[in-house]
């Protein structure tokens, strides 16, 4: 095995007024060197995205007082975290650091951040002039991708509504989740419509937080007293408009997933838990199929009937309410999906959602839009 | 306002005169968009061509929850292209995927002309 996570940390706080962004990191970076019995001494290897306020890893390397000899502050948006610990594990495999660590922290929610805000990357961005005129924000550039799986594959709001309502039955159990109440398809279709055919309970959370990540070598997590989880497989991909020829039917998981499957050699019915970005839960079930848990288009069927609830469900998912009802910290889902992944793999999740003897987990992000442009991650891992 | 710089102003000077160009490669002579200098597919040198201005819905969204509900599309031209737009002068209730439109120029914030759709 080439690397094992050690240690992981979520955040409490769902609204953090009086905290800054960099004092998130700082206690988040706590709590994940507490939870795997390190101390920051240990870090050698520091990782983190977009979040990271100031100049990304010098900003914070100074701000948190570490010594390292490796550096990474790859962005691509929500899914960078996952990417993290596949670059981690190749950092140690390479001999660049032995106990990477990897944060996240934002404060959305207290500054007043909304998914139907256009969103702006800047003046130099190339298609800026192109789209900026038309009001991208970021759940419409989602609700299009859901209107066309609707009109390709007959995909019903109903389908979609399932998605929410597993999630929804797994926050029950999270005293930290900002939504606890489970819900019914009816009333996520009663719900607002925010931008067709998303309802309001189809959109995740807006909420402050953060969560931490320690990657280490397998030797020095064996030492630890933590149950050993490795990595066993990884893929990124970057999917945009390619040129105009727009394809909105499936996103770049369908290579991440590929290239992290064969990595693991391992096939989506042997995985027993699955952490999927619930930014919409249009993104669910379009992950779910470029995984390759159903067919291209069947996604509306595999999702219903609470398929997605741990103990009933075939294949359970988002045990700690994922982004429909915990938390989307910083608006970066990332994170907490291996988080979760690797509670469940410890035997660590709520009893009522924990799956039983749980040993292959995989974690799946998407990142940016994904109507227009993202980057997929695909994170498979195991227990020893 | 529109961030426009040295490679994206033709577009905008022939948006202003009523003209919605695509990117075409001298090299490859495949058409992509939006408009760039380098080819996206195979790096070559480009110019452009005015498109005709037809097309069909290939996916929308009517933003509801905004002070000022609008639609955001993408409409895939009869060129082959699909581009990212807004469709107006029409009741969003009524858009359709595959519904016939064409091209019609307004004012974007800052005053230059951007194409937008309207059925056809």
């Amino acid at each position: 095995m080439k690397a094992c996570i050690a240690g992981i940390y979520e955040h409490p706080t769902r609204k953090a007024p009086d905290k800054s962004v960099a004092q998130l990191h700082a206690e988040v970076m706590n709590g994940a060197l507490a939870d795997a019995g390190l101390s920051k001494k240990d870090v050698d290897g520091y990782f983190c995205a977009g979040d990271a306020p100031g100049l990304g890893p010098l900003s914070m390397v100074d701000y948190l007082g570490l010594k390292v000899r490796h550096v990474d502050s790859t962005e691509t948006g929500g899914s960078s975290y996952i990417v993290h610990v596949a670059h981690a594990a190749a950092a140690i495999a390479a001999g660049h650091c032995n106990v990477a660590l990897i944060t996240l922290a934002g404060r959305p929610r207290s500054e007043g951040s909304s998914g139907t805000q256009p969103r702006n990357y800047g003046a130099n961005a190339p298609d800026a002039a192109f789209e900026a005129p038309y009001g991208p924000a970021t759940v419409n550039m989602y609700a299009m991708v859901a209107m066309r799986h609707m009109h390709e594959f007959g995909t019903t709001s109903e389908q979609l509504a399932w998605i929410k309502v597993a999630a929804s039955h797994h926050a029950q159990h999270n005293p930290h989740a900002m939504l606890r109440d489970a819900v019914t398809v009816k009333d996520v279709l009663d719900s607002p419509m925010i931008a067709d055919p998303l309802h309001r309970l189809d959109c995740c959370v807006v909420s402050d937080g953060g969560g931490a990540l320690i990657v280490t070598r397998p030797e020095i997590a064996k030492s630890l007293k933590k149950p050993i989880v490795n990595v066993l497989g990884t893929g990124a991909a970057v999917k945009g408009q390619d040129g105009g020829r727009i394809d909105l039917t499936y996103s770049a998981t369908a290579w991440s997933a590929a290239a992290a499957f064969a990595e693991a050699k391992v096939k989506p019915a042997d995985i027993q838990y699955v952490s999927i970005y619930d930014s919409f839960t249009i993104t669910v079930l379009m992950q779910l199929e470029d995984l390759g848990f159903c067919k291209k288009g069947d996604g509306g069927r595999f999702v219903a009937d609470g398929n997605l609830i741990s103990g009933s469900g075939k294949l359970p998912f988002n045990t700690d309410g994922g982004g429909l009802c915990n938390n989307h910290p910083a608006n970066r889902g990332g994170m907490t999906k291996v988080i979760e992944a690797v509670r469940q793999l410890r035997g660590e999740a709520h009893p009522a959602v924990q799956v039983k003897n749980c040993g292959l987990a995989l974690a799946n992000g998407t990142g940016g839009q994904l109507g227009s442009r993202h980057g997929s991650a695909t994170l498979i891992l195991g227990r020893a | 306002m529109i961030p426009v710089n040295a490679e994206n102003k033709p577009f905008f000077d022939a948006a202003r005169e009523g003209r919605f160009l695509l990117g075409r490669c001298k090299a490859c002579n495949q058409l992509h968009y939006y408009p760039r200098a380098v080819c996206p597919f195979c790096s070559g040198p480009t110019d452009t061509i005015a498109a005709k201005g037809r097309g069909k819905v290939y996916a929308y969204s009517v933003m509801r929850r905004v002070a000022k509900p609008y639609a955001i599309a993408y409409v895939t031209l009869d060129e082959g292209v699909t581009v990212l737009t807004n469709l107006v002068d029409c009741d969003p209730d009524t858009i359709r995927i595959d519904a016939p439109v064409r091209v019609v120029f307004k004012p974007a914030e800052g005053g230059e002309m951007v194409p937008m759709f309207t059925p056809a």
